[in-house]
């Protein structure tokens, strides 16, 4: 009897392969529930935008021949444990070619190495703690990295503030808060000296109530407090911190950078000035093109994650097309998809032209953005590395 | 010296603000567990439901009254309806999961298991039903930020710490000087002579799920406006904390719910003020643990006696 049961099993997958000849299947690590529900519901969207199109044309032609995509998407519910559970989900039942996610570098930092020991090529659209692609040959990303963002973000602030001391608050259980709060603290006092981060507070994931944090930086009075957190959090520290008597300004990193920033934050939030990877207002080419459709589809401006998806994603079906042909094993097929990845010099994304380093991180620019009192992310300045 | 002492009175009103919090929320666990000897493991999550329950009111008075009446009318119209109904959600858990076990006879372990289970129904149907995404709660009144003596505090954190003076206040109150107050303490003192002397039990348990969860929907209405983003599972963590809270100022009693309460928050916001926030709720824990062990019952309570 078990005999028989796994031999129909395997019958079974075989034919799932064979009827699966001509599609060709990319799995999603997402957070569609969790602490950020809204990053992963943009990321599904332009996904779908992206496979509505190519399928809509007939699909992906390869070698002279089309393929219909199939897209996976799974909910990491932005935890490290389940974006690891569903990396090796979509490695192994769904037989992925290639992953697009985790997000958040919290999952991406782990799941890439999942993804990595299981030589499966993953592309993190948002992640940009430098460990989620340190030596792993299968992982890339579409977004620039912590050591870039955190310099872009002291120089405008010594600019636009004029200010000598800064205050620092994170979350201390995500490796993208943390890691970018080193490197600021880093920069900062190489700036400015030691001593000049006034004070350098830490706090959980699941916090609501941070005025023991706040309280010590109030009474240190920086010029600036640096918040390099998750938009939900963004919400509550800022308006904790005014009611704590604090009246100077706050800067953000590209986590803040959600269409749901403003719904959660408010009128707290305006004036405020954050780096990101592109700005809404004021595109031009096909990053206005691809604003104006997505808002036409949603009803919402697209924030940075669905733009860095659209680019991810872009940048696999690129890998595949390159690769010339589509191997029918699927091993095989991610490994010809790593090595034309590795391969590609240059890439024209809509948030700007990338090309990669050997760690398979892209060199593109970052923009530092205000916000209006519309709510709208307004471009500020642009800074591209040197 | 003058900052060292403004940053103490700042600790101080942080404090009691989120230890108010803390205390509301016990005060549910130690009503009904004095009663019925019974751990409500759902009560984070009826706090959870208070405050969508608070959402949905304040966004319906803003949108018909808005206009017609002030900001503190409306949070003196949300605040007893918004306690009205998530009594009711207290009242038809009782109904629905706890009274029929009761009636069988189950051993306690199964209700306290019911219990875990309603709490996790009420988490995750919220989430089935209003989607992952966080709710924004609406402001009905503008936060005025008052400094006393260099610290800072605003008219909400006055109203929480207000509210929970009154409730410790009025609890205490019913308790002992009233005859539904008389009827829980004989409950809890003995629950088979009681019926025999025509106090109808029923009622006595569902006037504590009443006070209980009434008094979690008013800590939900309040925390909603103190930290205005909610999420299905809010109630969780707070519960569990508010829960420990109750175990350390002794469980049963509710002078043990509020000190538990304020203590777990003065031991929390000094250990964040000091040391990094990692380290909080390993030395909150520990210390609680230390008073534990030097008295198992919690600081007021006491071994097999009477208990509420």
């Amino acid at each position: 009897m078990r005999k028989f049961l796994f031999t129909t099993l395997f019958m079974l997958l075989f034919a799932a392969q064979a009827i699966a000849a001509d599609t060709i299947k990319i799995g999603f690590n997402i957070p569609l529930t969790g602490d950020i529900p809204k990053v992963g519901e943009a990321s599904k969207f332009a996904a779908e935008m992206l496979k509505e199109d190519i399928n809509g044309a007939g699909g992906l032609e390869v070698g002279g021949q089309k393929y219909q995509l199939e897209f996976v998407y799974e909910d990491n519910e932005s935890k490290a444990e389940s974006a690891v559970n569903v990396a090796l989900k979509l490695i192994e039942r769904d037989q992925v070619v290639a992953i697009i996610g985790p997000n958040s570098s919290k999952q991406a930092v782990p799941a890439g190495g999942t993804c990595d020991d299981n030589q499966t090529p993953m592309v993190t659209p948002w992640s940009t703690n430098p460990d989620t692609t340190l030596d792993r040959p299968w992982v890339f990303r579409a977004a620039f990295l912590d050591p870039f963002q955190g310099p872009v973000v002291a120089n405008f602030a010594e600019k636009t503030f004029g200010a000598k001391t800064a205050a620092v608050i994170y979350d201390v259980s995500n490796d993208y808060s943390k890691g970018l709060a080193e490197i600021f603290q880093q920069v900062w006092e190489g700036k400015k000296g030691a001593g000049s981060v006034v004070a350098f507070e830490s706090h959980g994931t699941k916090d609501q109530d941070f005025s023991a944090q706040l309280s010590t930086i109030v009474s240190a009075k920086p010029d600036f407090i640096f918040v390099p957190d998750n938009y939900n959090q963004v919400a509550l520290i800022v308006k904790q911190a005014r009611q704590l008597g604090y009246k100077g300004p706050f800067m953000g990193s590209d986590a803040w950078g959600s269409a749901e920033l403003m719904t959660l934050c408010g009128d707290d939030c305006i004036g405020q000035y954050f780096s990101t990877h592109y700005a809404a207002a004021g595109a031009t080419g096909k990053t206005k093109e691809f604003i104006d459709r997505y808002s036409a589809k949603f009803g919402y401006t697209p924030d940075d994650v669905a733009a860095l998806t659209w680019d991810a994603t872009r940048l696999v079906l690129k890998a595949i097309q390159d690769a010339g042909k589509v191997e029918s094993d699927t091993r095989k097929e991610r490994k010809a998809i790593r090595e034309s990845m590795a391969k590609i010099q240059k890439f024209e994304g809509i948030t700007g032209t990338m090309s990669f380093d050997e760690q398979g991180d892209p060199i593109k620019c970052a923009v530092v953005v205000k916000i209006s009192p519309a709510g709208q992310f307004e471009f500020t300045e642009s800074v591209c590395p040197e | 010296m003058e900052t060292l002492l403004q940053g103490f009175l700042q600790y101080i009103i942080n404090s009691l603000q989120w230890g108010s919090f803390y205390a509301l929320i016990a005060v549910g666990y130690t009503l009904v567990y004095g009663v019925l000897l019974l751990i409500n493991f759902a009560h984070g999550d009826i706090f959870m439901v208070g405050a969508y329950i608070a959402f949905f009111i304040s966004s319906m008075l803003i949108t018909y009254l808005g206009g017609m009446a002030g900001g503190w009318t409306l949070v003196a119209l949300a605040v007893p309806l918004t306690m009205l109904l998530t009594a009711c959600v207290g009242v038809t858990l009782e109904r629905v999961a706890y009274r029929p076990l009761r009636r069988k006879g189950a051993h306690r372990l199964y209700v306290v298991i019911t219990a875990l289970m309603c709490g996790l129904i009420l988490e995750n149907g919220n989430l089935a039903l209003l989607g992952a995404s966080r709710k924004k709660f609406p402001e009905m009144v503008d936060t005025i930020v008052l400094s006393i003596g260099g610290a800072s505090i605003t008219n909400l954190k006055l109203l929480v710490i207000f509210a929970a003076v009154a409730v410790f206040l009025f609890l205490h109150w019913i308790v002992t000087k009233t005859k539904l107050g008389m009827a829980m303490r004989a409950v809890s003192f003995d629950k088979f002579a009681v019926p025999l002397m025509g106090i109808p039990l029923n009622t006595v348990i569902v006037f504590t799920f009443i006070l209980g969860s009434g008094f979690a929907g008013l800590a939900g209405l309040l925390f909603a406006m103190s930290y205005p983003i909610l999420e299905p599972y809010m109630g969780a963590l707070i519960g569990w904390k508010a829960f420990i809270a109750a175990v350390v100022g002794g469980i049963g009693d509710i002078r043990g719910a509020f000190i538990g309460g304020f203590l777990l928050a003065f031991i929390e916001i000094g250990v964040a003020s000091v040391l990094p926030s990692s380290f909080r709720d390993l030395f909150a824990f520990s210390i609680l643990l230390v008073i534990l062990w030097i008295k198992p019952t919690g600081l007021f309570g006491v071994a097999k006696t009477t208990k509420i």
